[in-house]
C-alpha cells in the first residue's frame, strides 16, 4: 500500500511554494516517513524553522509548528525544549539560515547536546532571496553576488557539527531519497543533538547559473559525488577526491542538556 | 504574621517580582548593569522547578523565551543597552506573533558600549521604536526598589493580558540602589494568567478575533496544534498577503494597547492640585524632582511633580489637560530630550516645556531642577 503522507500534512495548505525540481519536497517526504517510523505524536512534536525556502516546511506539517526569524530556529527551539523536555523538537532550514546568520545558535545547540534533531537542507545557495552565495557555496561557483566566481571557501557542515559537540551527525542527498527517512529516524531516536545534512538542489537560482542543463543533471551530480561511509573505507584519497561521504558520519554518547538541567533542579531543591 | 521585609538591590527585587508573578523560564546573556537579575533567577528558578538558560547572545535569549512562552510558561529576559539592540529583531517577532514575555532593560549610557556602569534614561525611544514596523509598546519605568518589584509583577500581568512583550526599564540607579522592601504576601498583588482556549482543538485559531482583540493562546504540547510565523498572518496563524486582512491585523495589534491605555497607563501626581510649574519625570530622576518640588514649595513656589510609572503608552490626555492650567513644564531626564519631545507633542503648545538633559553618567540633582523651577515660575 502506498505511504499515506496526507496523515501528517495540514489539510488545505498545499500546494507548497517550492519550484518544480526543488529538492526540499523530497526532504519533507523523508521527514514525514521518519516521523511515522518513530511514531511521534503530533501534539507532542514541535517543528521549528528559520527563514528561507527550506524553512517554509513546517507550515505544511500538522504538528506544533514555529516559523521563526532568519537563523534563529535553534535558539527558539532551545526555549521550547528546555521548557517542555518531554516534547520532540525537530529543526529544519537551509544552509544559509543555519550556517551563516544562524551559525552561532547552531554551534551552541551542538555544544549543549540538547536532545533535538536538526535537518539542514543544503542546496549551496540562498534560494529564497534569488541566489546569493551562502557559506556552503563551493569556491568558484556563480551566485547573484559572485558574478566573477565565489572567492569564499565553504563550510563542511558535518565537521562543524562534530567539532561543536553534536553527538549524531549524518549526511544524505535528495537523490538517495529512500535513505533520508532512515537517517532522520536514527537521528530522532538518538538522545542528544543530532544533525542531518541533506544535500539537495536549487535549480532556479543555483543550477541555472552554474551550467546545469536540467534538474536531472543536478540530481545525477548528487548521485555521482555521494560515497557511503562504508564504501569510502576501501577507497584511496585519490578516489575520494571530489566525493562527499554519506550515511551516519559520527555517533557518540554524551550527557544531554535537559537531563543535566534536571540534575541542577535536584541540586537546587536540596540546597533550599 | 509580620510581613517579610528586606534590604535589597533593585535588580534583585525585579527578579523576585518575576518569581512572584509566576515566571518559570529565564533566558539571558550577561551584561552590566542588569546581570544581577540573571544571577538571582539562576539560583531561584530551579528551586521552583523552573528553568534558567544562559544563551549564546541576546538574540538567542530573546528567541528562547519566546519559544518557552509558547509552551505556556511565563518568561523573562534581562539586559542593557547593547543587548536591547540585539533583542529588537525578536521583540518584533513577539509583537507580531503575540507571544507574552517580559524584558527587563536596565538603562545605561549609550549608544553602543557607551557607559556600561553609568546611569541613563536613553533607551525609552528604543523601547517603542527599536524594532521595525508598526507594533504596540508597553514600557514601565519604576523609581524605587519596591516599585521595581511591583512593576515587574504588573509587567507580567500586562504581557499575559494583552499577549505582547512588556518592558520594565529601571535606570542604572534604581536597578543598583539598595532600599527597604516589604514583600507582598502571595495573593496580595493581582497575578494574571493568559486566557487559554476553550474551543475544540480542531476549531482553535491562535488569532481568532471572535474572542476579542486579544484571542486566547494555546500551548505547544497541549491538545492544541497550531502554526506560528513572523509573516503577516490570518486568524489561523498562516501567512497571508491579503491587503484587507493584513491591514486589519496590524491595526488590531496596535489597538490592543491603544484601546486600553487607561488600564495600562500609571502615574503619580504629587502636589499637583494647584501647581503652576510641573516637573514631568521618571525613574531616579523623579526622586530628585520630588526633592526639588518640596524645596520650591518651602520657598512659596507652586511646583508639582507628574511622575511617569508607565512610559509607553504615554499619558497623553492627562498631560494635555494639565497643560491648560499651568505656566510651564520642566522635563529633567538622563538623555538629550526623549521624554521632553513627547511631552511637547502632548501639550500642543499650551505651555512651554523646559528640558534638563544629562548624558555624562551623573544623576540629575535636585538643585538643577530647583534652579529651573525658580527660573520659569
Ligand atoms: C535578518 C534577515 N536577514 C536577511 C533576510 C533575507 N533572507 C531571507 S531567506 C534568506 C536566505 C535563505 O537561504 P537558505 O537558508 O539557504 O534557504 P533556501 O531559501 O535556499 O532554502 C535570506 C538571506 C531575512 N529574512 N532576515
Ligand atoms: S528558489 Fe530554489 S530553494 Fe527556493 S523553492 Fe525554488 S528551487 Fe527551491
Amino acid at each position: 500500500m502506498a505511504f499515506d503522507y496526507d496523515k501528517y500534512l495540514r489539510p488545505g495548505k498545499l500546494p507548497h511554494i517550492w519550484c518544480p525540481g526543488c529538492g526540499h519536497g523530497i526532504v519533507m517526504k523523508g521527514l514525514i516517513r521518519a516521523i511515522d517510523a518513530c511514531g511521534l505524536e503530533k501534539n507532542n512534536t514541535a517543528i521549528v524553522s528559520g527563514i528561507g525556502c527550506a524553512s517554509r516546511l513546517p507550515g505544511y506539517m500538522d504538528f506544533c509548528t514555529l516559523h521563526t526569524a532568519h537563523g534563529r530556529a535553534a535558539a527558539f527551539a532551545t526555549g521550547v525544549k528546555m521548557a517542555k523536555p518531554e516534547m520532540n523538537v525537530i529543526l529544519v532550514g537551509g544552509d544559509g539560515d543555519g550556517t551563516a546568520i544562524g551559525g552561532n545558535h547552531f554551534i551552541h545547540a551542538c555544544r549543549r547536546n540538547i536532545d533535538m534533531t536538526y535537518l539542514i537542507m543544503n542546496n549551496n545557495i540562498y534560494g529564497m532571496t534569488g541566489g546569493q552565495f551562502s557559506p556552503c557555496t563551493p569556491t568558484g561557483a556563480k551566485a547573484s553576488t559572485t558574478p566573477y566566481g565565489n572567492p569564499d571557501p565553504a563550510f563542511d557542515i558535518a565537521k562543524l557539527a562534530i567539532g561543536a559537540g553534536a553527538t549524531f551527525v549524518a549526511r544524505g542527498t535528495a537523490y538517495h531519497a529512500t535513505q533520508i527517512d532512515k537517517l532522520i529516524a536514527e537521528a530522532i531516536q538518538h538522545k542528544g543533538f543530532s544533525v542531518v545534512e541533506i544535500l539537495d538542489d536549487c535549480p532556479t537560482t543555483y543550477g541555472r547559473r552554474n551550467k546545469f542543463k536540467s534538474v536531472i543533471e543536478m540530481m545525477n551530480r548528487l548521485k555521482e559525488i555521494a560515497v557511503p561511509v562504508k564504501a569510502a573505507e576501501k577507497m584511496s584519497p585519490e578516489q575520494l577526491e571530489g566525493k562527499i561521504l554519506t550515511g551516519v558520519l559520527y555517533k557518540a554518547e554524551k550527557p544531554e542538556y535537559t537531563g543535566e538541567y534536571a540534575k541542577v533542579i535536584e541540586r537546587a531543591k536540596g540546597a533550599k | 504574621m509580620a510581613k517579610k521585609v528586606a534590604f535589597m538591590q533593585g535588580n534583585e527585587a525585579a527578579a523576585h517580582g518575576a518569581l512572584y508573578a509566576g515566571c518559570k523560564f529565564f533566558g539571558g546573556y550577561p551584561i552590566t548593569p542588569s546581570t544581577e537579575v540573571a544571577e538571582v533567577m539562576s539560583a531561584e528558578l530551579p528551586k521552583l522547578g523552573g528553568k534558567f538558560i544562559q544563551m549564546e547572545d541576546e538574540i538567542g535569549a530573546m528567541a528562547a523565551i519566546i519559544g518557552a512562552s509558547l509552551t505556556g510558561a511565563k518568561v523573562l529576559t534581562s539586559t542593557s543597552g547593547p543587548g536591547l539592540s540585539l533583542k529588537q529583531e525578536n521583540i518584533g517577532y513577539a509583537c507580531i506573533t503575540e507571544v507574552p514575555c517580559v524584558i527587563i532593560n536596565v538603562m545605561r549610557g549609550g549608544p553602543s558600549t557607551g557607559m556600561p556602569t553609568g546611569p541613563s534614561q536613553s533607551d525609552v525611544m528604543c523601547a517603542k521604536w527599536g524594532t521595525h514596523g508598526d507594533h504596540p509598546a508597553i514600557t514601565l519605568v519604576p523609581a524605587s526598589v519596591q516599585e521595581l518589584f511591583e512593576e515587574t509583577v504588573r509587567a507580567f500581568n500586562l504581557a499575559e493580558k494583552y499577549r505582547t512583550p512588556v518592558m520594565v526599564m529601571p535606570d542604572e540607579i534604581v536597578a543598583h540602589m539598595r532600599e527597604r522592601i516589604v514583600f507582598p504576601e502571595p495573593g496580595e498583588l493581582e497575578v494574571i494568567d493568559r486566557t487559554k482556549p476553550t474551543v475544540a482543538p480542531e476549531q482553535y485559531k491562535p488569532y481568532d478575533t471572535q474572542f476579542g482583540d486579544v484571542p486566547p493562546l494555546a500551548a505547544f504540547g497541549s491538545e492544541y496544534r497550531f502554526h506560528v510565523t513572523g509573516l503577516n498572518k490570518m486568524a489561523d496563524g498562516f501567512p497571508t498577503t491579503k491587503a484587507a486582512v493584513v491591514q486589519a491585523e496590524e491595526e488590531r495589534q496596535v489597538r490592543k494597547v491603544e484601546a486600553n491605555v487607561d488600564d495600562i497607563v500609571k502615574f503619580e501626581e504629587y502636589m499637583m492640585d494647584d501647581a503652576e510649574v510641573v516637573v514631568v519625570a521618571f525613574g531616579s530622576t523623579s526622586r530628585s524632582a520630588r526633592f526639588a518640588v518640596n524645596e520650591a514649595r518651602k520657598q512659596g513656589i507652586k511646583a508639582g511633580l507628574f511622575r511617569l510609572i508607565t512610559f509607553w503608552p504615554f499619558p497623553e490626555k492627562q498631560l494635555l489637560a494639565i497643560s491648560k492650567k499651568v505656566k510651564a513644564f520642566i522635563t529633567p531626564e538622563m538623555n538629550l530630550g526623549m521624554c521632553t519631545g513627547v511631552v511637547k507633542g502632548c501639550v500642543e503648545g499650551n505651555a512651554p516645556v523646559h528640558g534638563i538633559f544629562r548624558v555624562d553618567g551623573e544623576p540629575i540633582n535636585p538643585t538643577q531642577i530647583l534652579d529651573m523651577i525658580k527660573e520659569v515660575k
